[in-house]
């Protein structure tokens, strides 16, 4: 049941650092982040870690595992072998703050920017009528935790530090898709995603759909769809065309 | 002289789950200049783990439910011990609360007429319960954290600081409030968990919105935050803490396995089909309906089953009693040798709803435990068992305001907030009750601002240096303990001897161990430097976690009854002498002192929402008669 | 947040960028990916490249691209409307004079269908990973030192996908026409042979591919804001959404597809060996 795992784990801050090997039991059923607890309690009660929820429900413990970003609380032991060194960093797209914890003040910015729900002047609260199928695809997105593994593994930011002012990432991509699908919303978003949000910087490799913990199909059901709609206002002369003779759906 | 940060605010605002967020929203709405200050990251707060819904009595899903049934409930719920004018404000206000959410940007799931969606949950007449999925905390907190976001693009677009009115101080922990020499709230100290530098906010209005407490039991389904940090802050400062005796054991946590033993399973499993189970593949529950709510549940499987799709001339099914007898009988069925390979009972959906049903209702149920205990939930049962959820005690408050008592300008909600759910809390009802009394908090921290016109009170400097100088003391301290470990012993002597079912002895010699605690706590040393370190914090953490545990077992001693979140073995039967009374801690130098005082009562109005029938099963004789002269 | 401050504009320094960025934690690899994360890049790289290969050698070889008998064309060269084309194949009629050598005789429809696979969402995940190595992998770094992706020309036109979606309905038509054409026996009625049933399989899986599309799905539905309001798009939408989730898989076998309706088609009409038949 229980054995003896290999630990490389990364210590440092951001002036420097260097992974650091540990030996550390392991036990039946028990995920990374109880193994990285262990270390705290037994031997560098120091190592800095976030989480919280240990549930996969607050998107806290984000890191890499074996340089994929994971939940530390969602990766089993039961996914490594036994022999396997399991090797855990912090995120690589974001500043490094200590060991594990890494400053994800980028994402806080990004929320800001994007403009908030705008319903329309004149409805009252409890007057709000909405059909299920019309709030179900910006449901999906509203799953989010905020564990920022998709703004860590796009690699429009993670190998691109300077694109960082002009693109948003596909979490808020993604926001700004739920706005616009929201049956509700009024303002006008497909500008904003492409204009100011950087929606063109993304080229759909789907890697924010390959981490996401909650399965959201980032890609195909936001970013995509939000690029088609920005086609729509901006590249397509036809519905441009319709759209100023004035029939809107 | 330490070094420090200082900033200056009309109201801060500890915590921000639900409650603090709302309280934010309101301070700022009234004009307050406004900091929230969280322990962890901004939208991580333990809110999201909330899972059911939000109780409120829209009656979209059944028109004769209203405010008066929600009271009704929820009194019946908490064993008549509930602040009743608290259940009164709270059932009134939760509609428009919740209605309010949509206005942020909140999609819920809908009714085929396009409203709010309502489910049922344990203890509710009605479907009550406004959710989304089962993820519903999770779009309360999002919701709030959007709003908030969007007051500060207000005020960006009005004076061009995003955060001049309102910032969010994210990984901040609060150590100390702050006073004058009168006991007047001033501000707070705390420092940053990256740098582990200090920070004082001045500020004559603090609204603790902090949650819970599990952290001192060993299976619980709260966070690493959840250390009673509200509590302690507050006892500190002077302020008193109600019932803390009441400790709600949520009846269904994952038992299996060992790494996520305590972690909820939410309720709405049972509210949509799901029945629990013993090794006999019996459904027990109809064994353990008390005599209080034989009119109310139903005592066979035909009935119960029938409820589900017809309400009105069915009774409920005992699987949705309130959750301390859920919790009590799970409790039974285990020590009778009827459980689970892993200690828990079985809860069983997958025989009695498609798969279909089963990820449409419970998606992220059945997330959780595909991949954290690799059991599929729409083909086998699940196990579960009993973990420590919610602490229905907490600081005592003025109802319509949710000032603290004995301390000026310090003010709570949210679970930290003791009164509103009596003995024992309702599923759905703290989430209705963060959006209430955080907005109360809010207001109300507001007009005492208002009312000091200005002249706001100043912190003593010699309690700026003690802050200091307590919160570095684990540095200084050679050959001291591991934090670690006092903590866990801590845990579990709280899960042994003050747990679930508890007596005389065992509570005794838990205060006996937590005296040792104590002494342990004050000599702990930890490595490293100041900068995000986890034990440090844990060293912080303890020493609030050990003030709480010792009210938890003084009260747990004294109150020689069982009811609700309290079951004395050596006591079993509910008291209606010991209804009439709230236990009240204190600090009294270097220990807690409890205190009885005599419960608020209920008014006539709201008296004649029972039958006397009812009422004599919880009133004493002294109390009742006042009844027998109204009109039939 | 204490370290909120605005991105400054960083000028990308080669070999300082991207996870080498001067505050992240100083890690020297560009992955600790202990997986084979290459080997998906590298199967893409290598299929697409031999896919094209063969396309490339067929299409301008202007041989045995049509078996008479069964009236079977090869999706590669139709609609044939080139007075080179064997006179049976021209069922559009003759649009253009004879072609020079290496010229496609599909030649008017071949932009088109490049463009709605070059322009598609899945393809251009997959080539952008397998030829540019933007990324390489997931989470692992690529080795461009600046990146703007379909912000300017020429990826900018990729926003043109749903035109080549329109021109792409059209040519299966064609190809279902080819296929109806298929159905026919040596004594020139009705008969089904392989070759039938391959070029069946084969226009059931481009309707598939085409479909399936994402500028497909917008438009069926997706620009909607209230599905509610229109329950028949809705249906669908959610029909289209179903189909959109097998897009890559779709890709895939449709390129195997043509690729064996193709070769099929080659092999008996250069008398490798002769058409099986089922009815006549």
């Amino acid at each position: 049941m229980t054995y003896l795992a290999k630990f490389r784990v990364w210590r440092g801050d951001d002036k420097g650092g260097d992974l650091a090997d540990y030996k550390v039991d392991v036990n039946e059923g028990e995920v990374v982040l109880d193994i990285i607890h262990r270390l705290q309690a037994t031997q560098s009660g120091d190592l800095a870690v976030r989480w919280n929820c240990k549930a996969g429900k607050c998107g806290s413990c984000s890191a890499e595992i074996n340089g994929r970003p994971r939940l530390l609380c969602m990766t089993r032991m039961s996914t490594f072998t036994e022999e396997e060194t399991i090797t855990v960093t912090p995120m690589r797209a974001f500043p490094v703050i200590r060991d594990l914890v890494t400053d994800v003040s980028f994402n806080y910015r990004k929320a800001r920017e994007v403009p908030s729900f705008a319903p329309p002047a004149n409805l009252k609260p409890g007057e709000y009528r909405m059909q299920q199928v019309d709030v179900e695809r910006s449901q999906e997105f509203r799953k989010c935790i905020e564990c920022f593994l998709c703004q860590n593994t796009c690699h429009v930011v993670r190998d691109h530090e300077e694109n960082k002012q002009a693109f948003s990432g596909p979490r808020f991509l993604m926001r700004i898709a739920e706005l616009d699908m929201h049956p509700l919303d009024t303002a006008d978003r497909q500008h904003q995603a492409q204009d100011e949000h950087g929606l063109g910087m993304c080229n759909i490799t789907k890697c924010c759909t390959e981490v996401c913990p909650e399965h959201i199909k980032i890609t195909d059901n936001a970013l995509i769809p939000m690029k088609e709609r920005v086609v729509d206002r901006k590249y397509d002369p036809l519905v441009w065309l319709g759209s100023k003779i004035g029939r809107r759906s | 002289m330490t070094e420090y940060e200082e900033h200056r605010y009309d109201v801060i605002i500890i915590g921000a789950g639900g409650a603090g967020l709302r309280a934010a929203i309101a301070a700022r709405e009234a004009g307050m200049r406004t900091a929230i200050i969280c322990k962890s990251l901004f939208g991580k707060a333990h809110t999201v783990m909330a899972e059911g819904g939000i109780a409120a009595s829209m009656g979209n899903a059944n028109s004769n439910d209203n405010w008066q049934v929600h009271f009704r409930d929820t009194i019946r719920g908490g064993k008549f011990l509930n602040n009743p004018r608290m259940a009164e404000l709270h059932a009134k206000e939760a509609p428009d609360r919740v209605w309010e959410l949509e206005t942020y940007g909140a999609l819920f799931d809908r009714t085929a007429d396009g409203k709010i969606s309502q489910r049922n949950f344990g203890g509710h007449e009605y479907p009550r319960l406004a959710h989304v999925g089962d993820r519903t905390g999770l779009e309360l907190i999002r919701t709030l954290q959007q709003k908030i976001v969007s007051l500060q693009q207000d005020d960006e677009k009005e004076s061009g600081s995003a955060e001049g009115k309102l910032k969010v101080f994210a990984e901040v922990t609060i150590t100390e409030l702050l006073q004058d020499e009168t006991g007047t709230i001033a501000g707070a100290f705390g420092y940053y968990r990256e740098s582990g530098r200090f920070v004082v906010f001045r500020a004559p209005a603090v609204v603790l919105a902090t949650g819970g407490i599990g952290k001192s039991f060993k299976v619980t389904s709260n966070s690493w935050e959840y250390t009673g940090d509200g509590h302690a802050l507050a006892l500190r400062a002077g302020s008193t803490l109600l019932n803390m005796e009441f400790v709600q054991f949520h009846p269904t946590g994952m038992v299996w396995p060992p790494s996520v033993k305590g972690i909820l399973v939410t309720e709405s499993v049972r509210g949509d089909g799901g029945v629990l189970k013993n090794s006999d593949g019996k459904r027990f529950m109809f064994d353990y309906v008390p005599d209080v709510f034989r009119k109310q549940y139903a005592d066979n499987e035909p009935e119960a089953d029938r409820w589900y799709t017809d309400p009105e001339h069915n009774k409920r099914t005992p699987d949705l009693l309130p959750r301390d007898e859920v919790a009590r009988a799970i409790n039974s069925e285990v020590k009778a040798g009827r459980g689970s390979p892993h200690g828990g009972v079985f809860l069983d959906i997958a025989s009695r709803r498609t798969p279909e049903e089963i990820l449409k209702r419970l998606p992220s149920m059945h997330h959780q435990f595909k991949e954290l205990a690799d059991v599929d939930i729409t083909a086998e049962p699940m196990e579960v068992g009993p973990t420590c959820h919610y602490v229905m005690g907490g600081v005592e408050v003025e109802p319509d305001t949710a000032a603290a008592a004995r301390v000026p300008g310090l003010f709570a909600a949210g679970e930290v907030a003791g009164g509103m759910h009596g003995s024992n809390r309702l599923g759905g009802n703290s989430l209705s009750d963060l959006l209430v009394f955080g907005k109360r908090a809010g207001d109300g921290a507001a007009i005492y601002v208002g009312g000091l016109q200005g002249k706001y009170p100043n912190a003593t400097d010699e309690s700026l240096a003690s802050a200091a100088a307590t919160a570095l003391a684990p540095f200084n301290e050679q050959g001291g303990e591991n934090p670690y470990t006092v903590h866990q012993e801590l845990q579990q002597t709280m899960n042994d001897l003050v747990g679930i079912i508890r007596t005389r002895d065992e509570v005794q010699s838990a205060l006996d161990k937590l005296q040792g605690y104590k002494d342990r706590a004050a000599r702990l040393t930890v490595e490293g430097h100041r900068q995000f370190n986890p034990g440090w914090h844990l060293a912080l953490d303890l020493q609030n976690m050990i003030w709480v545990s010792e009210c938890i077992a003084r009260a747990a001693l004294i109150r020689e009854e069982s009811r609700g979140g309290h079951t004395r073995d050596d006591f079993p039967a509910m008291s209606a002498e010991w209804r009439q009374k709230n236990l009240v801690c204190s600090i009294d130098g270097d220990s807690i002192a409890v205190i009885e005082q005599p419960i608020p009562s209920l008014r006539e109005d709201l008296l004649a929402l029972f039958d006397r029938d009812e009422l004599s099963k919880y009133l004493t004789e002294a109390e009742l008669p006042a009844l027998t002269e109204e009109p039939a | 947040m204490s370290r909120i401050e605005a991105d400054r504009p960083v000028k990308p320094v080669k070999g300082q960028t991207g996870v080498r960025s001067p505050g992240r934690a100083n890690i020297a690899a560009r992955t600790l990916r202990t997986d084979k994360w290459w080997f998906q890049s590298a199967l893409t790289f290598t299929l697409l490249s031999l896919w094209v290969l063969y396309a490339t050698a067929r299409t301008v070889s202007q041989r045995a691209y049509f078996v008479e008998k069964y009236h079977y064309l090869s999706p590669f060269s139709s609609p044939c409307v080139t007075a080179s084309c064997n006179p049976a194949a021209r069922d559009f009629g003759t649009w253009f004079p004879h072609f020079p050598p290496f010229l496609p005789y599909a030649l008017i429809v071949l932009p088109f269908l490049l463009g709605f696979r070059l322009t598609c969402y899945y393809y251009r995940k997959a080539y952008y990973r397998a030829f540019w190595s933007s990324p390489p992998a997931c989470a692992v770094a690529e080795p461009h030192t600046t990146y703007s992706g379909e912000t300017r020309f020429p990826l900018i036109v990729q926003n043109a996908h749903r035109y080549f979606f329109y021109f792409a309905m059209l040519i299966s038509l064609i190809n279902t026409y080819d296929l109806i054409r298929a159905f026919r026996g040596g004594n020139g009625g009705f008969g089904i042979g392989l070759g039938t049933i391959i070029m069946l399989i084969n226009v059931v899986l481009l309707w598939a591919y085409t479909l399936s599309c994402h500028s497909c799905r917008h438009a069926i539905g997706g620009r909607l804001k209230h599905f509610s309001a229109h329950p028949v798009r809705y249906k669908a939408w959610t029909f289209v959404t179903k189909l959109n989730t097998r897009h890559m898989q779709l890709a895939w076998s449709t390129l195997a597809s043509l690729t064996i309706t193709d070769a099929y088609i080659a092999l008996v009409s250069g008398g490798v060996f002769s058409d099986l038949r089922i009815i006549h």
